[in-house]
């Protein structure tokens, strides 16, 4: 599913952000990225999402490959990859139904198919109750929600979260991460970029992938290349 | 329809720069507008002089008639030849006299009658261009019979260089302001879109097409050309109707040439948006 061979990434500093990682998430796993501050958990789910190009290696995801990839293919790579950050990235002025709705929308989405799929994900997140409140109106574990509905929208093969727990309280965070599991249940990949040790410790049946300073140090499956 | 009401949004977060990037466009648009008026102007006065453009074959006393008679039909059958007249001493003569009625009486008392017999030659309007006047006065003077052939060669050469130099202007003004407008347009629609940077990267996160993204911003910058050439049609308009009033009396432009302008400045307006957009959606990705 996501394959990444001897991947480097440079932004030109002193040091590369990513250095000769390599690992495989397969269809239907659930791994945790992990590390500290400036380990590289960022850039390695931007290389997946294909906002970055790697310096060197090959990132591989579903039938695409970074080497290969015309820019015309983005819209459908990033429509089996969903991506969801720390900060949520809601629009404001969109109620959490129409948040959900504007991803279906701008890929082209049949309108008569929008509203039904929204309901089910609104179902699907627990927010069912809370369609039509703003951004702002939410609580935060409430917009990462949101936030998980709109990256399912167009129903992704992988989803890749960066810290989504970080801006949440222990309560909200557990809640967020059964959602995650109960994603991963129905056959999509979850890579989640996580420093939350207490997080790790009590799920520590999950994979583990650990960097430190852009280096792939640790791989609980301990299968680094497929 | 979602592309037209953001670009209607684009338009209202920005007003001022709008109306600068219109502004910029009109202006552009506006002095090719003059001098299109001028040159169209000068076309319409050089198809009423061009249809006074003649070739006037001078012919030798001793020239037989009939001779005269079948050149006459011959240059009639040069694709450039509209008619050719013959003109005899006499009729010249008389003619002279008419025109000229401060020398009639010199002329009345001629003995001998000094001025020769002619072939007036008119051209078909498409052949009226100094290289076919030309062309026609060199064939006829190629008749032994013909003693020289005369046409206003300096004053149509000068009409058509004026005509040149008009079209060149109107070019060559027009694309420096319209390049100018293009860089407003461009500061304008780089603002919208930094305005909608969230927007646009929620867009791209997702998997919207770079076409589905750049569209609202195309729309907006056909709108802001063609406000730009209106305005300019505007400004064309008013000033015609002040240069017909005071000055001389001018021919409006052809409804296809202030529809070719009008589209010139929607296309611009576009084309800069395009630009401009394309520019920052590949800032914002890498790919």
């Amino acid at each position: 599913m996501v394959q990444f061979r001897s991947v480097t990434k440079s932004f030109g500093g002193s040091s590369p952000a990513v250095l000769d990682v390599s690992f495989h998430l397969r269809k239907g796993e659930f791994a945790f990225l992990t590390g500290a501050s400036g380990a590289g958990k960022t850039t390695i789910l931007k290389l997946v999402h294909m906002l970055h190009r790697p310096s060197s290696g090959e990132v591989r995801v579903s039938r695409y490959s970074s080497s290969r990839i015309k820019r015309r293919d983005l819209p459908d790579l990033r429509r089996r990859v969903g991506y969801i950050f720390q900060d949520f990235r809601l629009l404001e002025n969109l109620t959490a139904e129409e948040n959900i709705a504007f991803a279906l929308q701008v890929t082209g989405t049949a309108k008569a198919k929008i509203a039904p799929r929204v309901r089910k994900l609104l179902n699907q997140v627990g927010l069912a109750a809370r369609a039509q409140a703003f951004p702002r109106e939410l609580s935060g574990g409430e917009q990462q929600r949101v936030a998980v509905a709109r990256a399912l929208a167009n129903e992704p093969l992988v989803l890749l979260a960066d810290e989504p727990t970080g801006n949440l309280d222990e309560r909200a965070s557990s809640g967020v991460f059964e959602l995650f599991r109960r994603i991963n249940a129905s056959g999509t990949s979850v890579l989640m970029a996580t420093h939350d040790a207490e997080l790790l410790r009590r799920h520590r049946n999950v994979r583990v992938i650990e960097l430190e300073e852009g280096r792939l140090v640790f791989d609980s499956a301990g299968d680094p290349v497929a | 329809m979602r592309s037209l009401r953001e670009a209607l949004s684009g338009i209202r977060r920005a007003p001022a720069l709008t109306v600068l990037s219109v502004m910029a466009i009109g202006l552009s648009v506006f002095s090719i507008g003059l001098f299109a008026l001028t040159a169209h102007n000068i076309d319409v006065a050089l198809s009423d002089v061009e249809g006074r453009v003649e070739v006037v074959a001078y012919l030798r006393d001793d020239a037989s008639e009939e001779l005269i008679e079948i050149a006459r039909h011959e240059i009639e059958s040069y694709p450039e030849v509209e008619s050719a007249r013959y003109v005899s001493k006499v009729e010249a003569l008389y003619e002279a006299s008419r025109e000229l009625t401060e020398f009639s009486d010199v002329y009345s008392d001629l003995e001998v009658n000094p001025l020769p017999a002619s072939l007036e030659i008119a051209l078909r309007p498409d052949f009226r261009t100094p290289v076919d006047v030309e062309t026609v006065a060199d064939r006829v003077t190629s008749y032994h019979f013909v003693e020289e052939a005369r046409y206003g060669r300096e004053w149509v050469d000068r009409i058509y260089s004026l005509r040149r130099v008009a079209g060149g202007a109107a070019v060559i003004l027009g694309l420096s302001f319209a390049f100018g407008a293009a860089l407003l347009i461009g500061i304008a629609v780089r603002m919208s879109v930094l305005a909608r940077a969230r927007e646009i990267a929620v867009m791209q996160t997702v998997g919207a097409t770079d076409g589905y993204i750049r569209r609202p911003f195309l729309i907006e910058g056909l709108m802001t050309g063609l406000g730009g050439g209106l305005l300019a049609l505007a400004l064309t308009f008013v000033t015609y109707q002040a240069v017909e009033r005071t000055l001389v009396s001018l021919a409006w432009l052809p409804d296809l040439w202030t529809a070719a302008g009008l589209a010139f400045a929607g296309i611009l307006g576009m084309l800069a948006a395009g630009r401009a957009v394309r520019r920052e959606l590949r800032r914002l990705d890498v790919y």
